[in-house]
């Protein structure tokens, strides 16, 4: 990842900083420019609290670019508490099989491995299953 | 409005031309369609493209591609909508003709897959995605198929093999067409027994990525010097539309809203009802796909569409003949060019020259193309002109 984008992503990216549209209240992740409900313009921050549950999922076997290492790895639309839907890759499963409907919880992960040796190792969200006895 | 007719088609085989370069790609379709057209020559030249910037490392294809068939001066550009790209430059065609300011269009969809092989094609193809949020993320078009593929068959309670039929017929329709990348029959049992790529998706519910460059020409009647030793055909129609680009941000991912705006307004402006179709020429890429892109048509209800390829309904003799010569699946899916693909397998149909394919008193065909998970749709009409 280039490393103006991998600094101007950073709040998504390490802390789910979305929006809420000021307008209509709606919460927004990712950030948008216009309220997708409203209209209006949207540009109040606002922090996701990370539980969410798997709305659908895969297992992939062919990796793009940068992903090589990682398969099989498993990505889903993770459905937050909040109302956005969005897509990330689940981790720590162990043996325990993933199925819609899941509770999960965000988490800091590595992402993807450097590409071109620039040296920026790419860290992001992805989400676990939430563990029994924490909620 | 005037008129806009196809006078000429051209297309290449689908496959793996590893020794031809894309500029060659192209004009080998481009001349093939001036020569169906008793030679035409066009004052504009539409490319459809998706992966050359990335994958070939060559931009500004619309230069490059009139530059190098020897028409030198003409207006030419590109037109990029994702796996949509043909479709559009198709639609930019049809509309500069339509105007009165072109005369004559050139059309070309054309894709080089194998400039580059394996994750950096995977990686080429998820910029057609939300590059921040869905692809640095690890998701390629093929793994939101997937999810796609899983939510359907489980909001639908499909059997594992519920959208087999859509392979099977494509493969079946490919046997008898000599521009197809696959040629071999494809039974229900070789789908249950297929490697998955990214679950519940696997080999046989992805059309495979190949090289491959198709080409129309556009004009009006009234600029043909000379009959033609075949009939015209008209665009009737088209409309296109977008949805969200990411599929996280869709209220219902099942609903492929833009293809059923896209067909709705293509449809009204030819004035006709989908139903008035006899070839339907759809989105393959993904099986999922086919069945939504059904559904988008009204041709099912809602979750139903999956039924119609478990029957005779889409096959060549059937009420609504789908992917003719083969589809996206088994002709092969040279993306950015797969939109013109369609067009000019839609013609042969309304032709009369499909062969052993022909569907029977093919009059309209509607053809339909989508951009990653109906993120865009461009849908035409076609019908034989008199």
């Amino acid at each position: 990842m280039e490393v103006p984008r991998y600094w101007r992503l950073q709040k998504q990216r390490y802390a789910l900083v979305g929006e809420i549209c000021p307008h209509c209240q709606v919460k927004i992740f990712p950030p948008r420019d216009v309220c997708p409900e409203c209209g209006g313009e949207a540009k109040q921050p606002f922090s996701f609290s990370g539980k969410g549950t798997v709305f659908s999922f895969t297992t992939m076997y062919d990796a793009p670019k940068g992903f090589e290492m990682n398969t099989p790895y498993t990505v889903a639309l993770v459905k937050l508490e909040e109302g956005p839907v969005v897509t990330a890759q689940l981790t720590d499963l162990g043996e325990q099989p993933v199925e819609i409907g899941m509770p999960v919880e965000m988490v800091t992960r590595r992402i993807r491995e450097d590409e071109e040796d620039k040296g920026i190792i790419v860290y992001g969200y992805k989400f676990r299953p939430v563990m029994a006895g924490t909620h | 409005m005037c008129d806009v007719v196809i006078a000429g088609i051209g297309q290449v085989p689908v496959g793996e031309h590893w020794g031809v370069p894309l500029r060659t790609l192209a004009a080998r379709a481009m001349l093939a369609a001036q020569r169906d057209a008793g030679g035409l020559k066009p004052q504009a030249l539409y490319v459809g493209n998706l992966l050359s910037p990335v994958v070939s490392h060559q931009s500004n294809l619309g230069t490059l591609l009139a530059d190098n068939a020897g028409m030198s001066g003409i207006e030419a550009f590109t037109v990029e909508a994702a796996e949509a790209s043909g479709a559009g430059a198709l639609r930019a065609g049809y509309l500069a003709v339509l105007s009165g300011y072109v005369d004559v269009a050139m059309v070309v969809g054309v894709e080089k897959f194998t400039d580059a092989v394996g994750p950096v094609i995977e990686g080429a193809m998820s910029e057609t995605m939300d590059y921040d949020f869905e692809a640095t993320n690890g998701l390629t078009p093929t793994a939101a198929a997937a999810m796609v593929m899983r939510l359907y068959m489980q909001t639908y309670d499909l059997p594992s093999d519920g959208l087999a039929g859509f392979p099977v017929l494509a493969h079946e329709n490919a046997l008898n067409n000599p521009n197809a990348y696959f040629r071999r029959a494809l039974t229900r049992e070789g789908y249950a027994r297929a490697a998955m790529l990214s679950t519940p998706l696997n080999l046989y519910d992805k059309a495979p990525y190949a090289d491959g460059a198709a080409a129309v020409i556009l004009t009006r009647p009234d600029r043909l010097k000379k009959a033609l030793e075949h009939p015209l055909v008209q665009v009737r129609g088209s409309g296109a539309a977008i949805d969200t680009l990411a599929l996280h941000d869709r209220h219902d991912p099942l609903a492929f809203h833009a293809a059923v705006v896209a067909i709705q307004n293509a449809c009204r402006h030819a004035g006709i009802l989908p139903a008035d179709v006899q070839v339907f020429e759809l989105s393959d890429n993904f099986s999922v796909y086919a069945a939504l892109c059904l559904e988008a048509g009204g041709f099912a209800q809602r979750g139903a569409g999956w039924k119609l390829a478990n029957g005779d309904e889409l096959s060549l003799k059937g009420r609504l003949p789908v992917c003719t010569m083969g589809g996206m699946k088994a002709r092969g899916n040279p993306a950015g060019a797969s939109g013109v693909y369609q067009v000019v397998e839609a013609c042969l149909q309304l032709r009369g020259e499909a062969g052993a394919n022909q569907v029977r008193d093919a009059r309209r065909a509607l053809t339909l193309c989508l951009g990653g998970p109906a993120s865009t749709a461009v849908c035409h009409v076609l019908q034989t002109w008199q």
